[in-house]
């Protein structure tokens, strides 16, 4: 199925020339990482986490939305979902790659990755997170491969492939549940000692990946034609509401307990990020109260019907919600996180330019093999015809 | 045609017989030198059941006497001085305040509230960083000190997330620019980038029969010995006096103990 690459509109190949300069100019930044180690990001003794692990982290969650696809088709038979379903399994495979590549620029001794394998820790989260990661990879690989030649040859996937599927419903909780684990399992970080860390992490991950998922689905829409179908569109737009509340419900769960109990270590995290230490607003304080603002914005346009099935107001409700979580998630967590840190003082973190290019390096790679493997996808459809619905 | 492909095997063949015996003979010898395989305590070295420090703050009057330590400490372990936040700690000063953040008596004694107090790696008995270490760079020894090897590490930081006393330091640049040539102490490895380091009690020192190098230069106000023998100074200085622990409700059971 390699050779649909090769029939591609000239703009197809403009983007992929684009993503390549993006990602070697990034790369250089990367080199100058390498060379002057990590003192080229923002991040110090106290704060050793920052934008990379958040990517990492946020990126698992968008890998394991896939299954919010996988398992109505599969387990309830929900037939709609059959023609998108395959570009949500290879975007759960573009943001594996990120999640990898995000792991492997956070390190100070790259060379030594393997270590986590030659050495295993099995009381090591970080050790399971790593296999489940690879594991989950794998497992999309060859079920979005096998289930799209057999849509090709307009058959039936062969039966081995069923238990595969079902393993990897699971497969996906389990790698936001590690992902999670590696912050609610360590003392001493307030902010992350929680158990509904893994709950959070999931619902927030339903909701964003399916709406990353959705837009996408728009482009593609827009430059090809595909049409993922209306009521595949409407299902998973349900889906995205439901999760994005019981998200919103769990970061409200927090709130009440940190600020209920009045537990100064509990609360001080929370504190810090919506207003700040002595006075002094962070910078992250802003981008959390957009979050708010986005978030509740986003969910006053996707609860009631009427406004969701709105053509034009969907993806601007779909875009606040990816921003408010991402910000949650992608900045907020690791932020408070470390902030108080250990001596409850206080030390400001904002990631360097050079982190950021870093970054998106990164992201272009995720950008890479997406379009790589929806070109595929989308030249299998055109074959047989299957761009729109019956 | 013929012959050159007959020539090319002869001499690979003698090649990889000689190759092959070459290395046997090799791992012999190596075998030979490495057989007897166990590694012995030196006669003078110091051991004990479990480590642990007693620092009588007490007798300390102000961060200048803190001093002399620190120097032992760093110029023994070749720790760079390093400006900014992202330098390198083994043993520093800090108030009270973010020493024992869980004692939020407000009305302590002035000369409490207002004193530095050390600070190094607890030497947890249940240590977090141990925990979540991925490669097993951070190991406990059977002594129940923390130790580091510092070329399995990865620099992936998670033990830096999981320490909740802050003792951990990552070389975010190359800690060898930062020091003297010829460096403090040259028997002493300095690190490389990309890694994390710590105290680690001078398991080096006591395995050659000598006192950490801040007990040392601490001229008995610091206490080093056995926890599980009643009967050494360690026990003897916790029982005759009331001794505070940083964060001990999480459970980590530091080793290092203040008197205050």
């Amino acid at each position: 199925m390699l050779e649909k690459l090769l029939d591609g509109p000239k703009t197809f190949y403009m983007w992929l020339i684009f993503l390549l300069v993006l990602i070697a100019g990034c790369g250089l930044v990367y080199l100058d990482q390498l060379q002057n180690g990590l003192s080229v990001t923002g991040l110090s003794r106290d704060v050793s986490w920052g934008l990379y692990i958040s990517q990492f982290t946020y990126f698992v969650g968008v890998a394991a939305s896939a299954v919010m696809l996988v398992l109505p088709t599969y387990f309830h038979h929900y037939k709609k979902f059959k023609r998108m379903i395959i570009f949500g399994e290879f975007m759960a495979v573009a943001a594996v790659v990120m999640c990898a590549l995000f792991i492997v620029v956070d390190l100070g001794q790259p060379q030594r990755m393997l270590n986590v394998m030659l050495h295993p820790s099995p009381n090591s989260v970080m050790f399971y997170d790593m296999m489940v990661l690879i594991g989950y990879l794998g497992l999309n690989i060859i079920i979005g491969w096998v289930t799209l030649e057999a849509e090709r040859h307009e058959i039936d996937p062969p039966k081995w492939i069923k238990p595969l599927i079902y393993i990897s419903i699971l497969w996906a909780f389990s790698i936001h549940t590690v992902t999670a684990f590696l912050y609610a399992g360590i003392p001493g970080r307030h902010y992350w000692l929680t158990a509904i860390m893994a709950a959070r992490f999931l619902s927030s991950a339903f909701c964003s990946g399916p709406a990353i998922l959705l837009l996408l689905m728009m482009v593609l829409r827009r430059l090809t034609g595909f049409e993922p179908g209306k009521e595949a569109v409407k299902t998973l737009t349900t889906i995205i509401v439901y999760a994005m509340c019981i998200n919103v419900f769990f970061y409200l769960l927090e709130i009440f307990t940190a600020f209920y109990s009045g537990i100064p270590g509990h609360e001080e995290p929370i504190h810090f990020l919506f207003f700040g230490h002595e006075g002094h607003l962070p910078w992250v304080s802003y981008w959390m109260w957009g979050a708010v603002i986005m978030a509740f914005a986003s969910l006053a346009l996707l609860i009631p019907p009427k406004l969701r099935e709105n053509p034009c107001l969907l993806p601007i409700a779909l875009i606040m919600l990816v921003l408010a979580s991402w910000i949650d998630k992608g900045l907020g967590l690791l932020v408070a996180g470390f902030t108080p840190n250990m001596f409850e003082a206080f030390t400001p973190y904002m990631p360097s330019a050079k982190e950021i290019a870093v970054a998106l390096g990164v992201y272009g790679v995720g950008a890479l093999v997406l379009s790589l493997l929806w070109r595929i996808a989308l030249g299998v459809k055109m074959e047989v015809n299957h761009m729109h619905d019956d | 045609m013929n012959k050159s492909r007959r020539s090319f095997l002869k001499v690979a063949g003698f090649s990889a017989f000689a190759l092959t015996s070459g290395m046997a003979a090799l791992s012999g010898v190596a075998q030979a030198q490495i057989a007897p395989g166990k590694y012995e305590r030196a006669a003078n070295a110091l051991h004990a059941k479990r480590w642990a420090m007693v620092i009588d703050t007490r007798q300390f009057t102000g961060p200048e006497d803190y001093k002399p330590l620190i120097d032992a400490c760093h110029s023994f372990h070749n720790v760079p001085q390093i400006p900014g936040n992202q330098d390198i700690k083994w043993f520093w000063l800090d108030s009270y305040a973010h020493v024992f953040p869980d004692d939020m008596n407000a009305h302590l004694n002035k000369h409490s509230r207002e004193s530095m107090y050390p600070l190094l790696c607890n030497q947890c008995t249940n240590p977090p960083c141990v925990r979540v270490c991925p490669t097993q760079a951070t190991y406990k020894m059977e002594d129940g000190i923390v130790a580091m090897d510092y070329h399995r590490c990865i620099g992936c930081r998670f033990c830096m997330a999981g320490c909740p006393y802050g003792a951990r330091s990552f070389n975010f640049k190359d800690p060898r620019k930062f020091l003297s040539n010829p460096v403090p102490n040259p028997e002493y490895p300095t690190r490389m980038i990309g890694v994390v380091e710590k105290c680690t009690f001078c398991a080096e020192r006591l395995a050659v029969g000598k006192l950490p190098a801040c007990v040392e230069a601490a001229n008995g106000k610091i206490l080093f010995g056995d926890l599980e023998d009643p009967n050494s100074t360690v026990r003897q200085a916790l029982a005759a006096n009331y001794s505070i622990r940083r964060k001990p409700s999480l459970g980590t059971q530091p080793g290092v103990y203040y008197l205050i």
